[in-house]
């Protein structure tokens, strides 16, 4: 019976493969606002501009030092690209009340949200924090990459600048 | 049939045939209409093991263990479902050994519009701040307790979300044995209000909910309730900077294997009824904030089946209240939530030096302050077996034994464009008996300890890096039991963002056993593109414990060479 169920998992990918290709939009979920209200996902919008998602936790040390790395540059990107970056905190009950205190303390100027019980992190298929995303102007999810070093937020901005231009990403 | 865990074999043609027929679905409206995407994930860990005896690393008679898994997402529309595949062969040291075989253990499919979302098949949810009801996944401490059942959220009126749902969790590739049913309902009482309080800048939000299990009773001696209810309300009142969270969940008594004495042969159940209280305010400016939490819990583990033990079929999570630590050392003896009785709460203040000002330098400093402690509850004995059946009763007044505390400071500076570094300090309590074992009489002392953290970064090209770390935990060098102190030291290199390298020593320099003054020597090497990330390690990692959210795993020593791929798509 487990040959029945894989097969016919199997066939249904390839089927469903033929429809969803490269550049998928984003997938829907709820999240919870700063002030408490709720979110969706498919509200996430930025005039036609790139948009930065990264996925982070208060107890991430990688995390924020990604986030703490682009905070230096950020305004000089707005200006540049009109890149916007959403922060979604992956944080549960103990540490979500952080959220607040470690994004104001730090003068992060990002849109955040919380995923408290990690719905969005599933729907985008997160195995580990930092994971950063980049969706072009109509909405389509178009790089990624797992894991933050040194650095990587140049590299990050490089391809923000490439999807403004039309031009094809590299990992 | 028999690793086989789910008879699913109607459900998968059930999801086959809706995969067949992606074009049926109705005009494309909404934004949600234009999504069809595919993800997917998997992670799979593997490690050769050599037995030392030296570091206590136990022989493995299969050499190489790992585990794996893999989900797919596919949501098109407002339809979305999702599978998961784990295979453990065998599972690894420091799992539970119930995770045995493969198998589909997540699967289920949801539709969800403005006005309705439903669920069949596995679901995580979380009702207020999870004290009462929260299922969720972490593949990092294997931590698994879906509800495989049906859930239903509405959206019936604005600013209202009200949520039903039952099934039975997932225990290893099986189902526990007790039905869960649960209610939610939130109101957001601005959005409620809409134009009234559409200029007020108090927002408040307004939630209460009720959980209930039910489990036969076989029990030949006693009267064990078969429903058990739980219940409980929560505020969440906001304003600008202010945030102020509170929730309160009681429980009707929940006689269970985590609270029980044996006496004369015979085994007495509690059936004291359970509570637990969770408050958090804060407030927080740009460069400053303040965080304040409190947490009280009595009697409060909740699992769907009476016997089940440690992490096994929790109904609820319950955060522990002090501070998550990153780095190795000030982690060494993390506090784990207990649900038996605590008290206990944390101070955080975080500020920020601005850059040119006389702390903040050119380039600005970070500061946190975190001050945690955690009592257990004074339990005044009843010896009344007879009518209310309850071995104990608390009082709000009255703490018991003194369970950890931790007082902590951590710097961070960037002293140049190319310099930067994070100094912490931290001071700690841990009571080992009652924390890592959950008795009085484990036989372990207390443990006193001073922690220093050193980290230092120097980035020499835009993006090539060296980091530099060292690690201090000092404490009584004299108690066998307890290790002593331990030094550390780490080099990572990052060449390029593909690339890492990193080697760590770990030397348990103040042991009291003079031959177990060892070296744990652990080298690592990965490669990262976009979405994809192999790492390949080396060497003798300790024993210790892993913690992920105030849920811990206790990690076996091992001596070997380990492997881990990551991916998503």
């Amino acid at each position: 019976m487990k040959k029945i169920i894989l097969s016919t998992v199997a066939f249904a990918l390839m089927t469903l493969s033929a429809f969803a290709g490269d550049g998928d939009k984003i997938p829907t979920a709820t999240l919870k606002k700063l002030d408490g209200s709720k979110v969706s996902s498919t509200t996430f919008t930025n005039n036609g501009k790139p948009i930065i998602v990264s996925f982070w936790a208060t107890w991430c040390k990688p995390c924020k030092k990604e986030l703490d790395a682009i905070a230096e540059n950020y305004t000089d990107w707005q200006k540049e690209t009109g890149v916007k970056l959403i922060a979604i905190s992956i944080d549960d009950a103990r540490s979500s009340g952080k959220v607040v205190t470690d994004v104001k303390s730090k003068g992060w100027e990002y849109e955040v949200y919380i995923d408290e019980n990690q719905d969005f992190k599933r729907a985008m298929n997160v195995n580990n924090v930092p994971h950063t995303f980049i969706i072009d102007g109509s909405g389509k999810i178009v790089w990624s990459h797992n894991s933050y070093s040194e650095g990587d937020e140049t590299k990050l901005y490089e391809n923000v600048k490439k999807v403004m231009s039309g031009e094809k990403l590299t990992h | 049939m028999k690793n086989t865990p789910y008879k699913s074999s109607s459900f998968a043609t059930f999801l086959f045939l809706l995969f067949l027929n992606p074009f049926n679905t109705s005009a494309q409206t909404t934004i949600a209409d234009e999504v069809n995407s595919i993800h997917g994930n998997f992670q799979i860990d593997a490690q050769y093991y050599n037995p030392d005896s030296l570091i206590g690393a136990p022989k493995v008679p299969e050499k190489m263990l790992s585990n794996a898994f893999g989900n797919i997402n596919y949501q098109r529309g407002k339809f979305s479902a999702g599978l998961r595949y784990e295979a453990y062969n065998n599972v690894m040291q420091g799992f539970d050994p119930r995770y045995k075989g493969q198998g589909i253990v997540n699967r289920f499919v949801r539709y969800q519009d403005d006005l309705l979302d439903i669920t069949i098949g596995h679901i995580y949810e979380q009702f207020g701040s999870g004290l009462i009801f929260r299922t969720y996944y972490e593949p990092g401490l294997l931590y698994d307790n879906a509800l495989d059942g049906f859930r239903i959220i509405s959206n019936p009126y604005k600013g209202i979300t009200l949520k039903a749902l039952t099934g039975r969790q997932r225990t290893f590739f099986s189902t526990g044995a007790g039905i869960v049913r649960g209610v939610d309902g939130e109101i957001n009482v601005n959005e409620l209000l809409d134009s009234a309080a559409a200029s007020i800048k108090t927002k408040v939000i307004l939630g209460g909910s009720f959980v209930s299990k039910y489990q036969a009773d076989l029990d030949p001696n006693f009267n064990l309730p078969q429903n058990v209810g739980a219940y409980g309300g929560r505020l969440n009142i906001i304003n600008e900077g202010f945030n102020f969270f509170a929730e309160y969940i009681h429980k009707e008594n929940d006689p269970s294997a985590d609270i029980r004495s044996v006496a004369n042969g015979k085994t007495y159940y509690s059936y004291k009824t359970g509570e637990a209280l969770f408050v958090s305010a804060s407030y927080a400016m740009n460069g400053f904030s303040i965080l304040l939490q409190g947490k009280r819990i009595d009697n409060f583990s909740f699992r769907s089946d009476r016997d089940a033990s440690l992490q096994n079929l929790l109904i609820n999570f319950l955060p522990a209240t002090t501070k998550q630590h990153t780095y190795l050392m000030p982690a060494f003896n993390p506090y784990a939530t207990q649900p038996k009785g605590e008290v206990g709460g944390m101070a955080e203040i975080q500020y920020k030096a601005k850059k040119g000002s006389l702390l903040g330098g050119k380039y600005g400093m970070d500061i946190t302050l975190n001050i945690s402690h955690a009592n257990g509850l004074k339990q005044n004995g009843v010896n009344d077996s007879t009518t209310t059946m309850t071995l104990y009763r608390t009082k709000y007044t009255e703490f018991g034994t003194d369970l950890y505390s931790d007082f902590f400071i951590e710097i961070n500076k960037k002293f140049s464009k190319k310099f930067k570094g994070t100094f912490l300090f931290a001071r700690q309590f841990y009571n080992k008996n009652i924390v890592q074992f959950g008795s009085i009489n484990a036989g372990y002392k207390n443990i006193h300890s001073n922690i220093g953290v050193i980290d230092l970064t120097y980035k020499y090209k835009s993006s090539s890096a060296i980091r530099f770390e060292t690690q201090c935990l000092l404490t009584d060098n004299s108690d066998a039991k307890n290790l002593g102190s331990w030094v550390t030291g780490m080099l990572e290199w990052t060449p390029n963002s593909h690339f890492f390298l990193a080697i760590l020593d770990q030397y348990n320099y103040g042991n009291a056993v003079s031959d177990l003054r060892l070296h744990y020597l652990y080298g690592s090497a990965g490669y990262t593109a976009g979405p994809h990330r192999i790492s390949v390690s080396y060497g003798k990692q300790r024993a210790g414990i892993f913690c992920v959210g105030g849920v811990c795993r206790v990690v076996p020593a091992s001596n070997g060479v380990a492997i881990s791929i990551t991916s998503s798509f």
